[in-house]
């Protein structure tokens, strides 16, 4: 090859770890300036009305939290809106419509357009960066994710404007929401469940990101610490937001159908949306809250300009913050009246999730005890964060023990608790990560005296909005209460707390100013200007596009303070995939715990058909708030379309090589399949999140079986046995199939790999059609108890991933005949054969519930 | 520090006295409530100065302490002040709450008090002893002082919170399902109650009285709500009940003594007895009957009672004469 380094001998190839001599090799400039051109040429950004095509982390990353800052400013406006309506007793300024109106979507915004997509779109624009990587592995996941964030938030958001919006709270409870009249509701369920797909999406893109597209050498315990978070949130989105889906999906089934699963009446049960709900809804606190800890713990290191203390206790407490958060919801529904033994149980937990919150602010307090602190902006920040956090903290182990709770509860002293933790744990380190990482985004820095200033307000504004609600909520006030009476000695205190909401407003629209003003004229700040020890500080250029010039060889948590020229090598290439000698766009795929170099993966360009994809899965979210079934039920199938192209256009191509030089010796494989690619985790992280919402329908069953004495009802049908166990086993013949498609397939016979692909989905078309008969025809009516219903949801449940998996095999059947699935490039089936892993596990627990359950216990 | 402390001594006092109101958890008048009152102000001040010691140490190490410290100074804060210190402190403080918690679900004694949260209102039933006939009343609650009475709880459609801040913690009430709360008050007087779980646009507007007596007193009182209604005192008060008859009142209202039968709103044998109309945002008087029965959606917002605002002078000034009359 041409492409021939200077002064390394012939017979060194693929030498990993790469030795100092290797890496002490500079190829030569003329090189040098190739890669550079030929990378600057592949990573370019689309222009002009193409921009929007783009998929690339940093333009994605920009809309994405360009978008949640918006819906945050539109939910802002909403509670200056209330404030103003509480300033004084007896106010008639909002409706009560519009008041209980503009509290559900304040909450809801906050959460699911503002909080959560804030995380992901700050991780996506951050993380290659971090770990030295081009790109996200699925760039055009991330942008349909992005896509279907802004379309779902747009529909939800806007539903305010026409006085339609959902008006029983973020919460939704049963029967209030179930019962409520007009299409709030729907939109709530049906908007946010397509909202809640993309974060999963963007999870899961995440989380792969991190497992996958480490730069060579960098360890687990390499890690910077913001990854670590990213994969801990990451891991809990994808089991804390199944079960909303879950939940959602029931609820809306009881809304459009009449399935009665909260229904007393009918054997449903409220309590059991509260438990789903809450499921979902503590660990959603702390995947607000570590993101914003996993901030702090990126800009602590940079002021005290030493490594940070206790990486390995902030880790494992991050991880344990994690676990112990799905033990807690209970503690959210302490007046329900549970026995003295859950009060008790659930109080302690509450109570432990405080060690491991404490261990990483005390690990900060030590890294800043043993450097050398230079106070910044961000640290000003960082400050007032832990002021208010500390707050919240305590008050949360008040509120944590039961008996306290039943007095404070739903009072505004929780309103007061939640802001305080809210603003301590996110708004704040989001703030002082702004300031701190503004300059690795634009290259350009934010105006020093406009952010004290912005502090100060925020600081001030803050604490004279709340800290007053503390004695509101004391002194009796309920949240949720569009007005008062003037006798309860309220009033002084709500109009105090009025005049701090537009402190607060203020410094956020003095703050919003300085974000989007143009800098066309101001200097380029200085290259990694906080003295930071952490890859993405390397970047420099502002107009290339590439992420890092060359993927760094990492033997240190801070390579910037501790690896030697390293800087000086990146920027001259000398590291791994230094060009783009394909005209493709690549990253390097690691090990999962070491990091050694095994692909070099082609990521995807920019591309319409994410955007179209999302347009479509919209409208089959969209329409079905309307009723509009049959345009719902044409989009989705437009959307699995699109879908289906851009799989097939974009992913897992049979490449032109086989192998790829990618610098230091080093040859890579441009395909992978199988464990060895990004594909197959992404699809197994995916299929954990989908098996935890259908746990979660399960263990609707059962609470229905444990908390109710009519379920089943005495007498009642079951689901017929004999078509349920021949649906069943053609399902599981279909699984076996495709299992055995793909082994003969990778033995070459791909003949006999056809057959089975045929015989596969139509033994999954027949077990389905079994399947559903074998509910259908049994006289079950879902209308008429929680029995039928439940049992009718797994089976839609379980007939929705048959159907998906049928789509899948006939993909690799076309595969294999248009030459896209070969012997040696056999990553879909793979894929598909760990999907059908997962189905054929459901369709087995599905059958046992629905069909044995009840006929052994009944 | 001497000069600061009287100072600091008002403060407290008046921080006290902003604390004083009929709804305030800090001014209790029952036994489980000052339980609770008393827990908060052990967590209180044991958050102030944990809250100090953190930021304080926080203050001094950005900014006072700047130089570099010994890391095993460091490693001991992690660990003593991450973990060793916060287990045994929060241990010490589960043990303490849990010790202390009232049970408010345990049995109560005498009359038994079923509440109802409908939208948005309260049904309220005595039960004088088990299997007795329930004695109805609505949006008032009277209880016997130093007497642990029992409350059921229940709900028609949604799910509704019943909370009197100055007797008890609150507890949900669940429609499908029944839930308990026993209050023992230690003080008469008249507490306020609100809804505290959202149940829909008038949630607000969802109050009560909570009259805690003497025991002889409150049974006197049970004796005299267990009674029909009272005849119309005069002339108007008749004009009154016969247009409460014509206008088809009693298909919602129930007026004991007389064809107003119905179960659907507020039960009004007594209702110019209570201490507040339309649950606890009027006063009985005169006048806040006629503006709430021309009125209704006005005042509370999405009331299923339609207003009557059709009605002559005449008529709602003999309806609200006869209603004020209904003691």
């Amino acid at each position: 090859m041409a492409r021939a380094r200077t002064g390394v001998a012939p017979d060194s190839k693929n030498v990993y770890p790469p030795t100092e001599a290797i890496l002490d090799n500079p190829i030569d400039e003329q090189t040098g300036e190739r890669g550079a051109r030929e990378l600057r040429e592949v990573w370019k950004t689309p222009k002009g009305w193409r921009y929007w095509s783009a998929v690339n982390n940093s333009e994605v990353g920009k809309w994405y939290a360009l978008s949640a800052f918006f819906f945050m400013m539109c939910a802002g406006v909403l509670a200056l809106l209330m404030r103003v309506q509480l300033a004084v007793p007896g106010n008639d300024f909002l409706s009560a419509e519009r008041f209980n109106q503009f509290f559900t979507m304040h909450g809801s915004a906050m959460m699911f357009l503002f909080a959560v997509p804030m995380f992901e779109a700050i991780s996506i624009l951050l993380l290659p960066g971090l770990l030295g990587a081009r790109d996200m592995p699925f760039p055009r996941l991330s942008a349909y994710g992005f896509w279907c964030f802004l379309i779902g938030g747009i529909f939800v958001m806007g539903s305010v404007l026409f006085g339609v919006a959902p008006d029983s709270g973020w919460f939704m409870y049963p029967p209030l929401a179930t019962e409520a009249e007009g299409i709030g509701s729907d939109i709530w369920l049906l908007g946010l469940s397509f909202i809640e797909v993309a974060s999963i999406a963007a999870a899961v893109e995440l989380i792969v990101g991190v497992l996958k597209c480490r730069p060579p050498g960098m360890r687990v315990n390499l890690m910077p610490l913001y990854a670590w978070y990213v994969l801990v949130v990451g891991g809990m989105i994808l089991f804390a937001f199944p079960p909303l889906i879950a939940g959602d999906f029931l609820f809306e089934m009881q809304r459009s159908f009449d399935w009665p699963f909260f229904d007393p009446d009918r054997g449903g049960d409220p309590m059991l949306w509260q438990h789903l709900f809450w499921i979902f809804g503590h660990p959603e606190v702390y995947i607000v809250f570590l993101p914003s800890i996993a901030i702090a713990a990126m800009i602590v290191p940079t002021a005290a300009q030493r490594p940070i203390v206790g990486y390995s206790w902030i880790v494992l407490s991050a991880v344990g913050t994690g676990f112990l958060s799905f033990g807690l919801w209970v503690h959210h529904m302490f007046t329900t009246g549970l026995p003295s033994m859950s009060l008790g149980f659930f109080s302690a937990a509450s109570e432990a999730v405080v060690i491991p919150t404490g261990i990483q602010l005390f690990a900060f307090l030590a890294t800043l005890m043993v450097g050398r602190v230079k106070m910044n902006l961000p640290m000003l920040f960082i400050t007032g964060a832990l002021a208010i956090f500390t707050a919240g903290g305590l008050t949360g182990v008040m509120v944590a023990l039961a008996p306290f709770d039943w007095q404070v509860h739903d009072t505004y002293f929780i309103v007061a608790h939640l802001h305080y933790t809210l603003f301590g744990g996110m708004v704040f380190p989001v703030m002082a990560g702004v300031y701190y990482y503004f300059p690795f985004f634009t290259k350009k820095t934010l105006s020093e005296r406009v952010g004290r200033i912005v502090f100060w307000l925020m600081f001030v504004g803050f604490n004279v909005t709340f800290l007053p609600m503390h004695l509101t909520g004391l002194m009796g006030m309920p949240r949720r209460v569009f007005t008062y009476p003037s006798v309860l000695g309220w009033d002084l205190l709500n109009l105090i707390s009025s005049v701090g909401a537009f402190i607060v407003a203020s410094a956020f629209v003095l703050f919003a100013i300085d974000l989007l003003r143009p800098r066309g004229k101001q200097p380029y700040a200085e290259r990694n200007l906080w003295n930071a020890g952490t890859l993405e500080w390397a970047h420099n250029v502002p107009e290339e596009n590439w992420g890092s010039r060359a993927v760094p060889y990492i033997s240190s948590r801070y390579p910037l303070w501790d690896q030697k020229d390293i800087v000086e090598r990146m920027d001259k290439g000398h590291f791994y995939l230094h060009d783009a000698p394909d005209g493709k766009r690549e990253t390097l795929i690691t090990t999962v715990l070491d990091a050694r170099p095994i692909q070099c993966l082609r990521v995807s360009g920019p591309a319409w058909i994410t955007i179209l994809a999302a347009v479509f899965t919209g409208g089959a979210f969209i329409f079905p708030t309307f009723h509009w079934y049959p345009p719902a039920i044409l989009c989705g199938g437009a959307a699995i379309a699109c879908v289906i192209y851009w799989l097939w256009t974009g992913t897992a191509q049979v490449p032109d090589k086989k192998m790829r030089d990618v610098g230091l010796t080093l040859e890579l494989p441009v395909y992978a399949s199988g464990p060895a690619s990004v594909g197959w985790w992404g699809v197994w992280i995916t299929m954990l999140g989908d098996a935890t919402a259908f746990a979660s329908l399960i263990f609707g069953y059962f609470f229905y079986w444990t908390a109710k004495p009519d379920f089943p009802p005495p007498g009642t049908e079951h689901a017929l046995a004999v078509p349920l166990l021949m649906g069943a086993a053609a399902l599981v013949l279909s699984w076996a199939a495709t299992l055995g498609a793909r082994i003969v397939n990778g033995q070459g016979r791909v003949a006999a790999a056809r057959a089975l692909l045929v015989a596969a989905p139509l033994l999954a078309v027949a077990g389905s059609v079994l399947f559903c008969l074998s509910v259908v025809s049994s006289g079950l009516e879902p209308t008429s108890h929680v029995y039928p219903a439940i049992i009718w949801a797994v089976m839609v449940w379980t007939v929705v991933h048959t159907g998906a998996g049928v789509i899948m095999q006939c993909y690799c059947l076309a595969g294999s005949l248009f030459g896209k699935l070969t012997p040696d490039h056999d990553a879909d089936i793979w894929n598909v054969t760990l999907f059908w892993h997962f189905v054929c596990l459901t369709v087995v627990v599905a059958g046992l519930t629905i069909g044995v359950m009840p006929r052994v216990m009944g | 520090m001497r000069r600061g402390a009287p100072i600091r001594a008002a403060a407290l006092l008046l921080l006290l006295a902003g604390c004083k109101g009929p709804q305030s958890v800090l001014d209790p008048a029952g036994k489980d409530a000052a339980v609770l009152a008393d827990l908060f102000w052990v967590l209180l001040i044991g958050a102030v100065v944990l809250w100090l010691a953190v930021n304080g140490l926080f203050f001094y190490v950005t900014r006072i302490e700047t130089r570099s410290m010994s890391r095993r100074l460091a490693d001991t804060l992690v660990i003593g002040g991450g973990i060793v210190f916060p287990f045994f402190l929060l241990s010490g403080l589960l043990i303490y709450a849990l010790s202390i918690m009232p049970d408010q679900t345990r049995e109560g004694e005498g009359v038994l008090v079923r509440v109802t949260g409908e939208q948005w209102w309260w049904r309220v039933e005595y039960i004088p002893e088990p299997g007795a006939e329930p004695i109805i009343a609505a949006n008032e609650i009277r209880l016997p002082v130093n007497h642990r009475t029992e409350i059921k709880l229940g709900a028609d459609k949604v799910i509704h919170s019943f909370w009197i801040p100055a007797l008890a913690g609150k507890m949900d009430m669940f429609p499908g399902r029944e839930t308990r709360l026993a209050v023992e008050p230690t003080r008469p007087g008249v507490y306020r109650g609100q809804c505290a779980e959202l149940c829909g646009e008038a949630h607000a507007l969802m109050a009560f009285q909570a009259v805690v007596m003497e025991q002889a007193e409150f049974a006197a009182w049970l004796e005299a709500e267990r009674q029909d209604a009272k005849a119309p005192a005069d002339e108007i008060a008749r004009q009154g009940q016969t247009v409460f008859l014509e206008e088809g009142c009693g298909a919602c209202h129930t007026v004991r003594g007389t064809q107003a039968r119905g179960r659907v709103g507020p039960d009004l044998t007594h209702v110019g007895g209570r201490l507040s109309l339309g649950a606890g945002i009027l006063p009985t008087d005169r006048d806040a009957f006629a503006s709430w029965v021309s009125h209704t959606k006005g005042i509370k917002p999405g009331v299923k009672m339609p207003p009557y605002d059709h009605l002559t002078e005449a008529k709602l000034s003999a309806l609200s004469v006869y209603l004020e009359g209904l003691k």
